[in-house]
């Protein structure tokens, strides 16, 4: 025990070679050759009544835009995709398919092995991306203008939506690059030569949607003052805070927020600079704990351990994603809880779990058993939460529900006049392609408010007495 | 601006040029009013004969080719004409067109050859609000039994003599659906002209035995223990189909009249070679029947894509583009040589190309290399035939590329610039000189 209290934490950067750099954050699911993507398409067997498109949160018509791969037809194809789901190509990358649209492809029952949709995604909107060619136009300028906090996939969604039904956007932004999670969260390798921020050029380029960097809207009357300025707002602003663990020390060095240190290896010009720990405890279990721990480990970590306090079935993180951390050299512990942080002059040197086991109702419960390992850095990866500061006081104006904000089903909050969607609000999963759709119905909601309004207005008498 | 996908054939108008043919989908009001939605262009009815309606068999009446996959590639079929009553059929195409007034239904008819059976019905539908007649001269089974459909089709007599009688009792426009069960294809079509058709659509099914069941020695689709034959149809039939087209379109004797085309018409690239080659419309069957109406929309949009991609704004700019490329093989210039080449990024090494030509074309490709084996074309054998590049299953790994100078290694002889065909070849003893 001493022995080790006295140990220096080892920290460092250029772990590898650059070529190893390279290879570990180069393009983890590489584009279909025409090849691979003419084969893969002719195995949908273009089913009725899809199980795919319920499946595939935006809705997309997943038989029809593999079809239209088959038939030569890749531009249509991508408008398929493109019309349900404006972030196609990011989704392409990202969606844990395995859960979602491929987890209920027909051939998934019959042989195991479902059309890799995800694939053909990319296959079909990559192009579009690079030619710039433009699918979609403005709808004939309504004369209205909605404010939108967060230039995240649910806000930029919900812009783009607009600006087809005819509506100009502005776009308040806290940090200073576009994008939300899929510029600052996502992992790198999913996400290679700066998709996230060409994919939006992409999605911008339709016109009619300004976006203003530095500006959080962060309180009360910033936010009112929006809702009198503007014609409607919507937010999409994210989770803020990491959670806590509520262990004592956890500001001790080598302790941090699994999103701090992700954003970080997002924006590095260098990876190669950024140092990273020889033993990494991830404490967690969702699509952070994973991407943390498969990142660090491609950094050059030589032991990188996820301890989840739950067993793989409850685990966030898909099949899939467990595998490729695991494949990749993670280690994943089940069924322990952090206890104790153990520190070497105020950093971090270990961490003390206790194992736990399933208790009545779906609660854990600590069996006493406890045992440590090592560590020079710990990443805190169980879960964001909306943290209504961010809104200042807001939440007085604004219904919370489940600690996030509440909405109805087409994303209007408990304010007149404000829609809200992603990840911060009540019943979301927390995945890309859900803050989209929020965006999309945010967007038709808002748009038919828009039009009553204006109803309204050209017979006013009736309005005096009426609802709002 | 997307391309205008509106054509007008034959007199008729329609936002899109595909129509279901007449078949199954057009039965009914139920099934050509769900087309419509779907995006169909126009609908030509399943055929009508007079009363009593034929009554079809009660088993199984298709039978198909299925690739590795089972993917369908031909469909083969004993179904004989509407079995609903006449009466039922034109108040269901009444109420359609009702409903439907720019999406056009032709109504396809078949009675006996006889022109007071002619002067019955063709009132009646044209009284139902139909947007033109479609003669069916082409059913290859069951009805041609009974000295109907294939049986008047393959007599061109007969085909110019019933499209008389259809054209003297209606106004609408008549267009002379072709039977493919005949040895060439312009005699029944020149027939339909002389007789005054306004259009022909080609082509009906191809008589066919789909296969035989080797455990009870029966063909099938099984009737109790028989079969006879049917109609072939679906994707196979579609180089059969185009070729008929082509030569209707390119003949001095038929030269502008309106062809429909189908057969096996599954994308909007069969489509679009189908039109090229003189289809002013397109008539889809199978497709419909294995995917459902909404194959459609790929049809539309992927057509108009490729025609924004082309810069053609209206369908009249392609359609018979590719006709004056339609020659004789005696006019093909015989100075023009190819050679396969195999682009190594792509192949697989699974040797497909090597075999085939070793055993059935020129040997001219060589395998080598220890371990993985590359395989190359050897230029002084290859004949150019492109059987190589057909059993590749890699898209685009085996091109053909043309010489353009120097000498040819097969032959030694220089790549001349000039066109020679047949008839002035120096090896063609009755050259002309
Ligand atoms: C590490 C990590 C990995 C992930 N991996 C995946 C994955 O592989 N697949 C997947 O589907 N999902 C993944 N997710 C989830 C996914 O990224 C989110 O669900 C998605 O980004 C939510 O979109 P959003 O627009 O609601 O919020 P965000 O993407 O968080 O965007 C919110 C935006 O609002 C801005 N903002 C915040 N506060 C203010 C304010 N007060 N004023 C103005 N602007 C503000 C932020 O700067 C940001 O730009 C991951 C998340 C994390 C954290
Ligand atoms: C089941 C079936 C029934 C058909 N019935 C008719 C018919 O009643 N009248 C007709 O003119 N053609 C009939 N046909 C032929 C089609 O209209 C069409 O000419 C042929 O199938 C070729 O097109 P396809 O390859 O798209 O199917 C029928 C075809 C099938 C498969
Ligand atoms: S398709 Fe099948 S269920 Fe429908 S009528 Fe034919 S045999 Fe019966």
């Amino acid at each position: 025990m001493m022995g080790r209290n006295s140990k220096t934490p080892e920290i460092e950067s250029n772990r590898l070679s650059p070529e190893a750099y390279a290879d570990n954050f180069s393009d983890l699911h590489p584009m279909l050759s025409a090849h691979q993507a003419s084969i893969e398409a002719a195995r949908c067997y273009y089913c009725y009544d899809a199980p795919c498109i319920k499946a595939c949160p935006t809705g997309i018509d997943i038989p029809s835009f593999i079809q239209k791969i088959s038939t030569g037809n890749r531009r249509g194809s991508a408008h398929k995709i493109l019309e349900e789901n404006i972030f196609g190509a990011m989704c392409a990358r990202v969606c844990p398919t395995e859960v979602l649209c491929e987890q209920a492809c027909v051939r998934t029952l019959g042989e195991n092995k479902p059309v890799a949709i995800g694939a053909l995604q990319r296959f079909a909107t990559d192009p579009v991306l690079d030619d710039g060619s433009r699918l979609f136009e403005r709808g004939p300028e309504s004369g209205k203008h909605v404010a939108i906090v967060g230039a995240g996939p649910a806000g930029l969604s919900c812009a783009h939506r607009l600006a087809m039904l005819g509506h100009r956007a502005t776009v308040f932004e806290a940090e200073d690059k576009q994008g939300g999670l899929n510029e600052y969260g996502i992992a790198a390798y999913k996400v290679v030569d700066d998709i996230a921020q060409r994919e939006i050029d992409y999605i911008l380029d339709i016109g009619g949607i300004d976006i203003r960097f530095r500006q959080a809207i962060a309180s009360a009357e910033a936010l009112s003052e929006l809702g009198k300025k503007y014609d409607a707002v919507f937010i999409g602003l994210g989770l803020g805070g990491a959670k806590a663990l509520g262990l004592e020390g956890e500001d001790l060095d080598g302790v941090m927020n699994a999103v701090d240190y992700i954003k970080d290896l997002r924006q590095a010009k260098d990876l190669a600079a950024l140092p990273v720990g020889r033993r990494i405890v991830v404490i967690g279990g969702g699509m952070t704990a994973v991407d943390i721990a498969s990142q660090t480990r491609r950094l050059g970590a030589e032991e990188v351990t996820i301890v989840y306090r739950r067993g793989p079935q409850e685990m966030g993180a898909s099949a899939v994603e467990r595998d490729l951390a695991q494949t990749g050299g993670v280690r994943i512990r089940y069924w322990a809880k952090p206890v104790r942080l153990i520190a070497s002059k105020a950093h971090v040197v270990a961490v003390e779990f206790e194992r736990t086991r399933g208790g009545r109702n779906g609660s854990i419960e600590g069996t006493g058993e406890k045992y440590e390992i090592d560590a020079d850095m710990v990443f805190r990866a169980i879960g964001q939460q909306f943290s209504a500061a961010s809104l200042d006081g807001s939440s007085d104006l604004i219904a919370l529900r489940g600690g996030r904000i509440k909405v109805d089903g087409e994303r209007r909050t408990s304010v007149a006049g404000i829609w809200a969607g992603g990840d911060c609000v009540d019943g979301g999963q927390d995945l890309t392609v859900v803050a989209v759709e929020d965006g999309k119905i945010a967007a038709h909601s808002i748009d038919r408010y828009l039009h009553r309004e204006d109803e309204s207005a050209d017979n006013g008498d009736q309005v005096m007495d009426g609802q709002r | 601006m997307m391309a205008d996908l509106s054509c007008e054939f034959a007199g008729i108008r329609s936002p899109n040029p595909f129509w279901l043919a007449s078949a199954p989908p057009t039965d009914k009001a139920y099934t050509v009013v769900r087309a419509f939605e779907a995006g169909w262009g126009g609908a030509v009815w399943k055929t009508l004969g007079e009363d009593p309606p034929i009554v079809n068999v009660n088993g199984p009446r298709y039978g198909a080719m299925l690739g590795r996959d089972r993917e369908l590639i031909g469909f083969n079929n004993i179904e004989l004409i509407s079995d609903r009553p006449l009466e039922v059929n034109l108040e269901e195409i009444t109420a359609v067109k009702k409903d439907w007034p720019d999406r056009p239904i032709v109504v396809s008819v078949m009675v006996p050859c006889e022109e007071s059976a002619w002067q019955r019905i063709l009132p009646k539908i044209e009284a139902a609000g139909a947007d033109g007649v479609e003669l069916n001269l082409g059913c290859p089974h069951g009805m041609s039994e009974r000295d109907m459909g294939a049986a008047i089709g393959q007599v061109p007599e007969y085909v110019e003599m019933v499209t008389r009688f259809a054209k003297a009792h209606t106004r609408l426009p008549v267009i002379v659906k072709l039977t493919p069960n005949i040895t060439n294809i312009l005699y029944p079509a020149e027939a339909a002209r002389r007789g005054g058709a306004d259009a022909v659509s080609l082509i009906n099914t191809i008589s066919s035995l789909i296969g035989v069941d080797l455990d009870s020695m029966s063909p099938i689709p099984a009737i109790d223990g028989k079969a006879s034959h049917g109609g072939y149809c679906g994707p196979a039939v579609k180089p059969i189909a185009l070729t008929m087209v082509a030569d209707i379109a390119r003949s001095s004797e038929t030269a502008g009249l309106p062809i429909s085309g189908m057969g096996g018409i599954t994308t909007w690239r069969d489509a679009a070679e189908f039109m090229t080659l003189g289809a002013g419309n397109v008539q889809v069957c199978t497709a419909a029947m294995v995917y459902g109406f909404k194959i459609v929309e790929d049809m539309i949009d992927g057509l108009q894509n490729w025609m924004d991609e082309k810069g053609y704004t209206s369908i009249d700019q392609f359609v018979g583009a590719a006709v004056p490329n339609v020659i004789d093989w005696k006019d093909l210039n015989l100075n023009y040589v190819e050679k396969a080449v195999i682009d190594q990024d792509l192949c697989i090494k699974c040797g497909r190309c090597y075999i085939a030509c070793e055993d059935a074309a020129h040997q001219a490709i060589s395998v080598r290399g220890d371990g993985e084996p590359i395989y190359e074309v050897v230029d002084e054998e290859c004949v150019g035939c492109n059987l190589c590049a057909n059993v590749c299953p890699v898209e685009h790994c085996i091109t053909m590329v043309p010489l353009r100078d120097g000498t040819d290694p097969r032959t030694g002889d220089p790549i001349s610039g000039e066109y020679m065909n047949w008839s002035m070849h120096p090896k063609n003893p009755f050259r002309e000189v």
